[in-house]
């Protein structure tokens, strides 16, 4: 008995040992700058001088910030450009190649290759074929009779085109999720629909599509929260313009913060964002642990 | 095949067929012509790059856009950089990740389960909260880069890597993902060697972590691509410019030099590389990865 006990302490004595480096840097890398996040929203921190306290007085400031406000619509307006064409592409991609055959593998991979790039280096590929004149989409476009805009310069294309951008990089992973849905759905499902004399359409309609509701939902809220923390392609493409068009609440928190050094203020912001995206991970957590199926 | 098609004739499956394949290469040529793009416009002769009509072949191929484009700026640094910064996460995250994921996987302790929920719980916590404060702890980290010990007077971490590999040297992904496949593991081959009298680290080390090769290369692929694509830390973390990475030498350089295309393609594709080259040889534990991070968001 004893020898059982000193064996358990021993474990433990050991557990601790193994979780300490992780344990360190997690408290100092993640618990101390959350506690912080909050308490600097309090502060006028600004880098060179001694922070004073100000209670709730950037909060305030916030309110009244025309520019944040502004920052969470147009993300709000990539959202919903976004999800439903992310949903949409990605479910087709997924519908078209979710079979065995000659050829798919490669298929499948050519829709994923552009994941793989980095926002930083998509966004310079695109800068340069979304160029009014030379660029390769109006070419595609004058093919069809149609003169394209100038993507990136004009106010009203040019989150559109930052939307074009991350579905790009973005549909080769939800399909992958997709086609994983897919494989989940119960092949007698079909089978009993087309013993009833159900079309492709309708089995779709009245069993695909019910069944890959958890999918689904769980690609959007992903999707809203990859929006609200939507940053490098925005830099990149149009340093957040024309006209803070596509500035997002990142981008900013981070000219706030390390352009102007108002690090206090920044941080009021941050908090704001942070809760707004908080909400939708806790949506999916809850999606994700719900449905067995996926794990 | 669906199961749709047992019994339609072999004509309509045939036309079927051709739909398939005819959809399924053009969506193919639509995802991959920026990257076709991306490289013709990096081996054309400037004239070429801009004329109209746009031309999709260069006449002749031409090297002097990535020479440019690593005279300009030192690409060949910032490769490096990021090379090594993305290296050291893997590193890192592999060793610690495995090594707490194991505790909380095998190893009886009064605290395993609420220590690992507030890791878990800290997942959801988005990065943006932390950038701030993460800055601020790391400039006032005590004794290091010039501080006193009360973490005065100098700037700590910022300029350095370990700002950026320490914030991130073991993720609470790392730990889950570990932990998750030590689960999978039976317990009794740590019981045998204790009655063997193996050490506690040797277990761990010797037994238990050489069956996790399969999740450890996911991991590792994982936390490479993050680590070589990461913008935003880096960016505010090193300032000075011999420290940048390829993705902020890429953004200046596409910044400062708004209308040389060439370099600018030769530098992206240079960017994406790695990665591409990775994909190539270790193509099934991307997927995995990525069905995994799907799950957890």
């Amino acid at each position: 008995m004893s020898s059982m006990k000193s064996l358990g302490r021993h474990e433990a004595r050991t557990a601790y040992v193994f979780i300490t480096p992780t344990m360190l840097l997690f408290t100092v890398f993640t618990v101390i700058p959350v506690v912080m996040a909050l308490y600097l929203s309090f502060t006028d921190y600004d880098v060179l001088n001694r922070m004073n306290w100000v209670g709730f007085a950037n909060y305030e400031r916030l309110i009244h910030d025309d520019l944040l406000w502004r920052t969470f619509r147009n993300v709000l307006y990539y959202a919903v450009l976004f999800i439903p064409l992310n949903i949409a592409i990605s479910l087709a991609i997924a519908l078209l190649l979710n079979r065995a055959g000659l050829g798919v593998k490669l298929f499948r991979t050519a829709a994923y290759l552009p994941t793989l790039t980095s926002a930083v280096a998509a966004a310079t590929v695109w800068l340069w074929l979304l160029h009014p004149e030379y660029g390769l989409v109006n070419a595609l476009l004058g093919y069809l009779g149609i003169t394209g805009p100038a993507w990136l310069a004009q106010t009203n294309t040019a989150m559109p085109s930052i939307v074009m951008v991350t579905l790009w990089q973005s549909v080769g992973a939800n399909m992958v999720i997709y086609l994983a849905g897919l494989q989940g759905v119960p092949e007698y499902m079909y089978e009993a629909a087309r013993l009833e004399g159900a079309n492709r359409f309708q089995s779709f309609r009245y069993i695909t599509w019910p069944q890959l509701k958890p999918t689904t939902f769980l690609v959007s809220t992903m999707s809203i929260i990859g929006a609200l923390q939507l940053f490098d392609q925005a830099f990149v493409l149009t340093q957040g313009g024309p006209a803070n068009a596509t500035k997002t609440p990142v981008y900013l928190i981070y000219q706030q913060g390390f352009n102007q050094l108002q690090m206090g203020y920044a941080s009021a912001q941050a908090f704001v964002l942070a809760l707004s995206i908080l909400i939708f991970s806790i949506l999916n957590m809850r999606i994700s642990k719900s449905d067995e199926t996926f794990v | 095949m669906r199961a749709h098609d047992i019994g339609s004739s072999p004509f309509s499956r045939n036309v079927r067929a051709a739909v398939f394949y005819i959809l399924a290469i053009a969506m193919s040529v639509f995802m991959f012509l920026p990257f076709f793009w991306s490289l013709m416009t990096s081996i054309k002769p400037d004239e070429e790059i801009f004329s109209l009509p746009i031309r999709w072949l260069p006449s002749h191929i031409t090297f002097e856009h990535y020479q440019n484009a690593f005279r300009t700026v030192p690409f060949g640094l910032y490769f490096w950089n990021s090379f090594f910064l993305a290296t050291m996460g893997v590193l890192t995250n592999l060793f610690f990740g495995s090594l707490s994921g194991y505790a909380f996987a095998k190893l009886r302790f009064r605290l395993n389960k609420p220590l690992f929920a507030i890791l878990l719980a800290a997942m959801m916590i988005p990065g943006v909260v932390t950038l701030i404060p993460s800055f601020f702890v790391l400039k006032h980290l005590p004794l290091l880069g010039g501080n006193d010990i009360l973490g005065r007077g100098g700037f700590g971490l910022i300029n350095s890597f370990w700002g950026v590999i320490l914030p991130g040297a073991s993720g609470s992904f790392a730990v889950f993902f570990m932990r998750q496949f030590f689960l999978t593991l039976p317990s009794d081959l740590m019981e045998m060697a204790r009655i063997e009298g193996a050490g506690e680290f040797r277990i761990f080390w010797r037994i238990y972590l050489p069956l996790t090769k399969p999740a450890l290369a996911t991991l590792g692929i994982f936390t490479f691509q993050a680590g070589w694509n990461a913008f935003l830390w880096p960016m505010i973390v090193l300032n000075d410019p011999a420290k940048h990475t390829i993705q902020m030498g890429l953004q200046a350089f596409s910044y400062n030099y708004q209308t040389d295309y060439g370099p600018m393609m030769a530098g992206a594709l240079v960017a994406v590389l790695p990665i591409l080259i990775l994909f190539l040889f270790l193509q099934r534990y991307f997927t995995q990865g990525i069905a995994f991070s799907g799950i957890k968001g």
